[in-house]
């Protein structure tokens, strides 16, 4: 299933955290060769962990990591802004109604299920927040897997080559992409919706209050 | 609360405004406007100081400052460290202590249904901004689809008026526009449409619209029209 939680939600899923933290630093570093920092306990954390952003996450029947990515919004330190300002053109994207992912992740166990789901998240989230536009950093390799998801983004900007390619691009709002992306990925809009309601509806008790 | 009103005159309202008092008469014609109970924008710093205006009634701000009941108003747990805006039939108030809150905030006259947009501002600054109305929940989930998004961008203008009053603050980034920002609005003003501009300054429609959306927010504008016009009057762009 998908949960999402903020960064102060995540001691409540201690063996969820640690394998997600445990499969970044195999994706980014081993994987990948990418410039991160793992700590002492062989996690990979950057200083956009530290903002309390919002993660997405794939758990496996077993508790632990399958997937996942980080949401914060534009309005604060975003990575688009502080490290790839410059392939937006010389002007940052700031917007309460745009919020930055980075960080997919996929653990080497994860199902083909998991990384549709996860971009259907962004959809979720899009959708129930009222935003207009996603905005993300990627490589290469994830230009293909987005096609594959049924989720293709408009490309803002580039640098570097081949796999060290960067770019920096944008997943506008919208249901048809939404609907797309969870037919390939097997999983329906209800289950998706449920999932995302089951994070950010924690009463319904008001309702009951009014009614007693 | 048929149809959409033109919240436009209320952000110039805001954008002039040069004092908390101000900003309360702004929350006041906002309210009046949107033909709801009350809004509230409210900051809460680190240390637990508490600012803001509003138009809930005076015995019920009183009360709540007496009470300390920021201390357990399941709106403020439910919305700091928080950036997605929350309706509060979505937060918990199953407690005790919650339910005899609510009773009495009812009493004094707050509305049953309510949105709050939890703002992250500069250096760990929090502050949310809330609308209330009395209503059923068919009339709420309408009002609040037709105007989220309006509400999230009015709740980020009303912070940062509100972080221009302290005192010593540096601006957190400047709302002069871009040189790329300048052209592509001072082409609109002139009546190119999307795929002109785009091709006259050489980048992808997709880009445009990220230059629009950030001159946009700068701006403090809801719509694009109305962000020309607020350039065009402070002659950021010249036609």
């Amino acid at each position: 299933m998908l949960r999402y939680l903020y960064a102060d939600e995540l001691y409540q899923f201690p063996k969820l955290a640690r394998s997600m933290f445990l499969d970044r630093a195999d994706q980014f570093k081993t994987r990948l060769g990418w410039d991160v920092q793992i700590n002492e306990t062989g996690e990979e954390r950057d200083r956009y962990d530290d903002l309390n952003p919002l993660y997405v996450i794939w758990e496996e029947p077993d508790g632990t990591h399958g997937g996942s990515m980080r949401f914060l919004p534009t309005t604060g330190p975003v990575m688009i802004n502080d490290v790839f300002g410059h392939l937006t053109g010389g002007s940052p994207i700031c917007s309460p109604l745009i919020w930055e992912v980075t960080r997919f992740c996929l653990s080497r166990r994860a199902s083909s299920v998991v990384a549709g789901a996860i971009m259907l998240s962004g959809g979720e989230v899009m959708d129930g927040f009222g935003l207009t536009h996603i905005a993300g950093v990627f490589d290469d390799r994830m230009i293909r897997i987005y096609r594959l998801i049924g989720a293709s983004p408009e490309i803002l900007g580039s640098e570097g080559e081949g796999r060290n390619r960067v770019y920096v691009g944008l997943w506008p709002y919208s249901s048809a992409d939404c609907e797309r992306v969870a037919a390939r990925a097997g999983v329906s809009r209800d289950l998706s919706r449920m999932w995302f309601n089951a994070a950010f509806a924690k009463g319904g008790q008001l309702r009951k209050l009014r009614s007693a | 609360m048929d149809g959409k009103v033109n919240l436009e005159p209320i952000l110039e309202e805001l954008d002039a405004a040069s004092a908390l008092e101000e900003l309360e008469q702004v929350t006041r014609t906002l309210r009046d406007t949107l033909a709801i109970d009350h809004i509230v924008y409210h900051w809460v710093d680190s240390a637990g100081d508490q600012y803001g205006c509003t138009t809930y009634p005076q015995p019920w701000v009183d009360r709540y400052l007496l009470q300390n009941y920021h201390r357990i108003d399941p709106v403020i747990l439910g919305c700091f460290q928080r950036f997605h805006p929350v309706d509060w039939k979505r937060l918990d108030w199953s407690g005790k202590v919650a339910r005899a809150f609510l009773k009495d905030a009812m009493e004094h006259g707050i509305g049953n249904q309510g949105y709050s947009i939890p703002i992250r501002g500069p250096n760990g600054q929090f502050a949310l901004f809330t609308v209330n109305h009395t209503c059923d929940d068919t009339v709420w989930s309408d009002f609040t689809s037709t105007y989220s998004r309006d509400l999230i961008l009015i709740a980020h203008y009303f912070n940062r008026k509100a972080l221009e009053f302290e005192a010593n603050r540096q601006p957190e980034f400047s709302r002069t526009l871009s040189p790329r920002e300048v052209d592509a609005m001072t082409l609109l003003a002139l009546g190119y449409n999307r795929a002109q501009v785009a091709h006259s300054l050489s980048i992808s429609e997709h880009t445009l619209r990220v230059y629009i959306e950030s001159a946009r927010f700068k701006l403090g504008a809801l719509n694009t029209t109305h962000a020309i016009a607020t350039a065009m009057s402070r002659g950021l762009i010249v036609v």
